[in-house]
């Protein structure tokens, strides 16, 4: 959480946090492990209504942020959705909503943002693929050009509330002209390479396989694609997370008009989608910052009141060392998370590097922190009755979703190297 | 009202472009050099902070009566940031600077303050620590080295340890037990003392990577004035404990110059882990990769983290102690970052060509590893710090409370 919030900040995020402790308590989470959709419709159009759709849309669309700063009003309501393993698809709603507001056009934005933002809408991106296509940046989905439209086929996995969403927001490769091949028997080109969001090359170099092979296609082009159109199927996926779902969709000659693609192909749909991914990154940071925050509470309260031997917990340096170090790494890490958001909401030259490095960091320091939480507790700490796990499954989730602590590491070095000549 | 800081900035830019030295791309380390050009090193930075006060540059944040420049943490912040890519005087910031001139300032006497500051800042008054002693190392309170009164006067016995450059420094800061018959914490006082005198022997330790900066000092006899007292008699403790405060500060501290995107306890002469990965043809292979982007980003991490916990104690938000919370940081990571560049050369960190120097240096580097979580007072007493004093968990046990120091228990003098 950032230290320096304005007032209007500040009241913003009470609001959301004041929302989420009356409508998400963890005995809800508990109850919707079942559920099928892990939210309510309606809640998710009250959290619109608090501001949670629209902060990285511009006023004269009907959007609005807090603080001038969209990005960094939006990360600090993924904090709280950490503290409180919050339901609803907050990165699918956002990366989405962002998009059509940036790249689309006039009549996308108008047929589209105003449901997305009031909630009534739900979009998500289908980004991420399954094997061989599973490390960051790597596409197989093909868009082939067939009588007037485009044919798409392919596997999405995985899809944030995939069974919940009206509308995907596809990142395709486009088939060159007269390459009837639409498979995906080997063809692969990468995005969100470069990290430099300047969008000026389409085949980044981190997160393909590195074999090199030559890449056949005319680039990487995006659809908007209503989840009823025919030959687009979703299969629920099972998920690690007590609420968040996620689902498989497969993409079957499905066919959209030219109207359905968002933007421009090649370097521009490959500067949308290092953008995307930058602002996917930003509030998985914000939400593993806050999943540390509230497993550092628990355990700081835990400490105090559990006794052994006739002493405090806390009063074992054995373990108040431990706790001074993870409490140190909270400091970084939420450091980290609010840096990101900062240089993606300047889209400064280094949001790339500072989202890489931030996942790199967080992805494994937020775990690792919330283990020791659980070590802490002893016993009671891997219980489904206690909350921990709650936090626990947010950040495992987030940690190897939109780029594993691996791939980011890499990409970070293609980074350097790139700004070192 | 100080000068807005994009004027400032304007100014200090073109002077540095006019009159300061573009910095060595890659210095010799400290312990490479031969006694002669460490004592010339000495002198060029003597230099350079002369050039620095002259054109109202030094000592950013201390008042324009003592010499300083009477300006803003920002502004030291902005100097931070234009200082990159030019020379400074490194051997010049700490301890002299913080903790030294920031105590005085702090605790010395009018006369005090107006004879040692402006020296200081003009690069004449070079100061280090007398401080740790060969008998106890994080537990500095313990000091043994006595101080006697005698008059005017006070006769000081002991020895002190772990003091940077002794040998070419000019002033020390000492902390001395006046008092054998209270307890521990109430019968300390500060002096400062001139180091190269009669009563003071100077001796230099080799370090495991043949650095012989550090040193030892016997102190025989050795006669100070009164008027180089700093604080109250036997309430030396309370000076102490904003000397220790200042210490865990270094990684956030506006008192000196630490440019940008350096981290404390990082060398700067360092090569960076791409530099090692790319001498050792580590980048073509995806582990490597993976650890020069682990490197980067826990750089990144510290720099934002001490930098956040600065902020908020700037604004009052977090205590003085989460400082500690800063030198935990910057400990853990250094040490990591030291084992990365060991894993990144390999072999060529144990058994290296003599054109591979930059490599085998990750080797040394990588014994000298745990210097990172020792120097400037152990990162256990920074944990003792945060858990107990920033977030409020019970305080160890302990045997020297309440029981004159003379009776408190003690391990015979290791050296």
């Amino acid at each position: 959480m950032k230290l320096d919030l304005t007032p209007e900040q500040a009241f913003f995020a009470g609001t959301t946090r004041e929302f989420l402790a009356d409508k998400a308590p963890t005995s809800l989470l508990r109850e919707l492990r079942d559920d099928p959709a892990g939210f309510g419709r309606e809640f998710w159009r009250q959290g619109a209504d608090l501001g949670w759709t629209s902060l990285l849309v511009a006023e004269a669309d009907g959007g609005g942020s807090v603080s001038g700063q969209g990005l960094c009003d939006l990360a600090l309501v993924a904090f709280e959705f950490g503290r409180h393993a919050a339901p609803g698809p907050l990165t699918a709603a956002n990366v989405v909503t962002a998009a059509v507001a940036r790249s689309g056009t006039a009549e996308q934005k108008a047929e589209l943002l105003p449901g997305l933002m009031s909630g009534a809408r739900i979009g998500s991106w289908a980004y991420a693929e399954p094997r061989p296509f599973q490390r960051l940046g790597a596409v197989g989905l093909r868009a082939r050009r067939a009588g007037g439209q485009y044919l798409l086929t392919g596997d999405k996995a995985p899809v944030e509330a995939a069974g919940q969403a009206d509308l995907f927001l596809v990142t395709a490769l486009l088939a060159a002209e007269g390459n009837e091949d639409g498979g995906t028997g080997g063809d692969r080109a990468t995005s969100g390479g470069d990290g430099t969001g300047r969008g000026d090359r389409s085949g980044g170099t981190s997160g393909g396989d590195g074999t090199g092979r030559g890449d056949r296609s005319g680039g990487l082009l995006q659809f908007l694609v209503p989840a009823d159109t025919p030959g687009v199927t979703v299969r629920p996926m099972r998920t690690l997370d007590i609420t968040r779902r996620y689902g498989h969709v497969t993409f079957a000659d499905a066919a959209v008009p030219d109207s359905a693609v968002l933007g421009e192909p090649g370097g521009a749909a490959a500067g949308d989608v290092e953008r995307q991914l930058q602002i996917a990154l930003v509030i998985q940071l914000a939400e593993m910052a806050g999943t540390m925050d509230r497993g550092l509470e628990l355990t700081t309260e835990w400490l105090f009141n559990r006794y052994s031997f006739g002493r405090p917990l806390a009063s074992y340096q054995a373990l108040k060392h431990r706790f001074a170090d993870m409490r140190a790494w909270l400091e970084a890490a939420s450091a980290m998370a609010d840096a990101a958001a900062q240089h993606v909401q300047e889209e400064s030259g280094r949001a790339g590097e500072y989202v890489s490095a931030g996942k790199s960091f967080l992805g494994s320091c937020a775990l690792e922190v919330l283990q020791e939480c659980v070590q802490f507790h002893g016993g009671i700490g891997v219980t489904f009755e206690h909350d921990l796990h709650l936090y626990l499954r947010r950040a495992t989730v987030d940690s190897q979703l939109y780029g594993t602590v691996a791939d980011h590491r890499e990409r970070l070095t293609a980074i350097l190297e790139a700004a070192d000549g | 009202m100080a000068e807005d800081l994009d004027s400032f900035r304007q100014r200090l830019r073109g002077w540095l472009k006019e009159n300061m030295p573009p910095a060595d791309p890659r210095p010799a380390p400290y312990h490479q050099l031969s006694d002669p050009e460490e004592l010339a090193q000495v002198a060029h930075h003597r230099e350079l902070q002369r050039m620095l006060y002259d054109a109202g540059f030094a000592g950013i944040i201390f008042p324009k009566e003592y010499g300083g420049a009477g300006l803003t943490a920002a502004h030291q912040e902005v100097l931070n940031e234009e200082i990159v890519g030019y020379q400074y005087p490194t051997r010049i910031q700490v301890p002299t600077f913080s903790p030294c001139a920031a105590v005085i300032y702090e605790f010395g006497t009018e006369e005090q303050k107006r004879t040692h500051l402006p020296k200081i800042l003009r690069g004449e008054e070079i100061w280090m620590q007398f401080l740790s002693e060969p008998g106890g190392g994080s537990d500095v309170a313990g000091a043994q080295t006595t101080a006697v009164r005698d008059g005017d006067e006070w006769v000081l016995n002991g020895s002190k340890i772990w003091t940077t450059g002794a040998w070419w420094a000019d002033w020390g800061l000492c902390l001395a037990r006046t008092n054998w018959d209270v307890p521990k914490h109430r019968g300390l006082s500060v002096f400062m003392l001139r180091i190269h005198q009669p009563g003071i022997d100077v001796h230099r330790i080799e370090m495991l990577n043949g650095s012989k900066e550090f040193c030892q000092e016997f102190l025989t006899d050795l006669r100070i004035p009164d008027t180089d007292r700093i604080g109250e008699v036997d309430g030396g403790w309370t000076v102490g404990t904003r000397w220790m405060y200042h210490e865990k500060s270094l990684g956030i501290s506006h008192y000196f110059i630490r440019p940008a995107g350096s981290m404390r306890g990082v060398n700067p002469w360092a090569p960076t882990p791409l530099v090692v990965a790319r001498q050792a043809g580590r980048l073509a292979d995806p582990a490597g990769r993976q650890l020069v982007g682990e490197a980067h980003a826990l750089k990144l991490a510290g720099q934002e983290g001490s930098l956040r916990i600065s902020r908020g104690i700037a604004a009052r938000r977090l205590g003085d102690q989460a400082a500690g919370m800063s030198r935990i940081l910057t400990g853990l990571i250094n040490t990591r970052l030291a084992t990365i560049n060991l894993e990144l050369a390999g072999a060529a960190a144990v058994a290296w060509d003599e054109d591979d120097q930059t490599l085998g240096e990750m080797g040394v580097e990588f014994l000298m590893r745990q210097v990172r979580q020792i120097s400037g007072g152990t990162i256990e007493m920074s944990r003792n710090a945060v858990s107990e004093r920033l977030l409020g968990m019970p305080r160890e046990a302990r045997r020297d409370n309440d029981v004159a120091f003379r009776e408190v228990p003690r391990s015979a003098p290791s050296r």
